[in-house]
């Protein structure tokens, strides 16, 4: 699992040699090249770079938070924190037998609420299609929304689910990670609440830092005492 | 622009330049990444009495929607300079020289930034000239290659820009504003380092075939300094002062 890692910035040389290049790298003759400021990752037979910084961009199969900004009479359009805006057919809501005059979309979500919802379906040529029909999918009735930066998502998830669990442990608080970097934050204890979120706030500041989980925990630990 | 000074020795008996450089001396530049919290990315070079900020927004929806094209992004550059930027106050309305400027930078940002993966959507560029003294264009492409990068948008390399000339019949790197006005030629290059790829090169001025080499060696050399010092700029950002 350990494998040399380094820091790169676009146009960096990771290395030369027959890999397979993956994520935010090109493969330019034998060189391998990044194409993104992050940290090079070097496995068996493949290379990949962890971008630092940059827009979420719908991947299939990602659980993402969105926020109704619009309706139609058969669709809802969510804001996904993305250059692309979420579309969610009705009948995704209504089921099948969705009727355009019978059914009233505003009934069920109205513009502004907040949505855990599943990317169906992406591809270059359209808006990423959202389906909310899944277990733990749907309407959320009660958090705050927490905005970080979507590339620091892997890291506020950790190791293995690390890091979260840390931080639900400590404050009691049930955390939904969207992969767009909007995370919901639900507590039946104020002072959980303002500690889960301010956690959230420092592993998105200090994402590059190293061994972040103790310094959480530190954080989290601290602040019970006093 | 102002009247031209007579008694001006771009290059003295010692190989002095007007302003105490060497020859192959570039002036003092300072890259930072960053600064500016409302852009996607950002980034501030003072190159020498240039100072230039530049903040970058997207990939984001296309206004208006007609511009946007369903197999690529775009890139839109937008090269200012604030009417107090030189000695006489600038008119802030986009002139024909900034419209070109915006244009060619543009077009040397393009063979780096890998629009191709966001379809339908724009990278803006925001380029804004604080205080100008010969080859902006330069300082500003490289900039704007630093708050790309910071942005998160994917390069196949940075672009590093510095422009060379001919002076007092001598091959110089990076032209200042006195050497631009009364030399012989200025010749800004783009240069993608790790690709070894040209992707600006302008020409204002007469070289001989022999000379125009010189100037492309000289001015590729300058490009590699810059660039190492974009690189430093989005390190210190990004991985403190850590190991590299």
């Amino acid at each position: 699992m350990e494998n040399k890692r380094k820091y790169v910035i676009p146009g960096d040389v990771i290395t030369t040699g027959p890999y397979r290049p993956e994520q935010n790298v090109i493969l330019d003759g034998n060189k391998i090249i990044s194409t993104a400021i992050g940290i090079s990752e070097i496995y068996d037979d493949s290379i990949k770079v962890i971008p630092l910084t940059g827009k979420y961009i719908p991947k299939i199969d990602d659980l993402v938070i969105g926020k109704v900004v619009s309706h139609t009479s058969l669709s809802w359009e969510l804001d996904i924190n993305s250059c692309y805006v979420g579309f969610l057919p009705a009948q995704d809501v209504f089921g099948r037998d969705f009727s355009a005059h019978a059914d009233e979309l505003s009934s069920k979500l109205k513009s502004g609420d907040l949505v855990a919802a599943r990317i169906a379906n992406f591809d270059r040529t359209r808006d990423p299609l959202v389906t909310i029909a899944d277990r733990d999918l749907g309407k959320i009735d009660s958090g705050h929304l927490v905005k970080i930066s979507p590339s620091k998502v892997p890291r506020l998830i950790g190791k293995r689910g690390t890091m979260i669990q840390t931080i639900e442990m400590a404050t009691g608080a049930a955390i939904t990670i969207g992969q767009n970097g909007w995370v919901v934050v639900s507590c039946e204890t104020p002072e959980g609440l303002l500690k889960a979120k301010k956690a959230i706030q420092m592993v998105d500041e200090k994402a590059h830092v190293a061994n972040l989980t103790d310094q959480v925990k530190e954080m989290l630990e601290s602040k019970g005492e006093s | 622009m102002g009247g031209r000074d007579t008694t001006l020795v771009l290059l003295d008996e010692n190989g002095i330049r007007c302003d105490g450089r060497k020859v192959d001396e570039p002036r003092r530049i300072m890259i930072k990444a960053g600064g500016l919290k409302n852009a996607d990315g950002s980034a501030y070079i003072e190159f020498g009495d240039n100072k230039i900020l530049v903040g970058v927004f997207g990939p984001r929806d296309v206004h208006p929607k007609h511009m946007s094209n369903t197999d690529t992004g775009i890139l839109r550059v937008r090269y200012h300079m604030e009417p107090f930027s030189v000695t006489e106050r600038k008119n802030p309305a986009p002139s024909r020289r900034e419209i070109e400027i915006s244009k060619v930078i543009k077009e040397a940002l393009e063979p780096a930034v890998m629009l191709d993966k966001f379809p339908r959507t724009a990278v803006d560029v925001f380029i804004e000239v604080l205080q100008a003294d010969g080859g902006t264009r330069c300082a500003a492409l490289s900039a704007a290659s630093v708050a790309l990068a910071d942005a998160g948008i994917p390069m196949r390399d940075m672009v590093a820009a510095c422009a060379a000339g001919k002076a007092a019949d001598t091959i110089i790197l990076d032209v200042n504003n006195e050497e631009d006005q009364a030399g012989q030629a200025d010749m800004p290059i783009g240069y993608m380092p790790s690709l070894e790829k040209i992707t600006l090169l302008q020409l204002d001025g007469v070289l001989t075939p022999a000379e125009y080499k010189k100037c492309v060696e000289t001015g590729i050399h300058g490009c590699k300094i810059v660039y190492e010092l974009q690189k430093k700029a989005l390190t210190e950002k990004y991985f403190g002062n850590g190991e590299k």
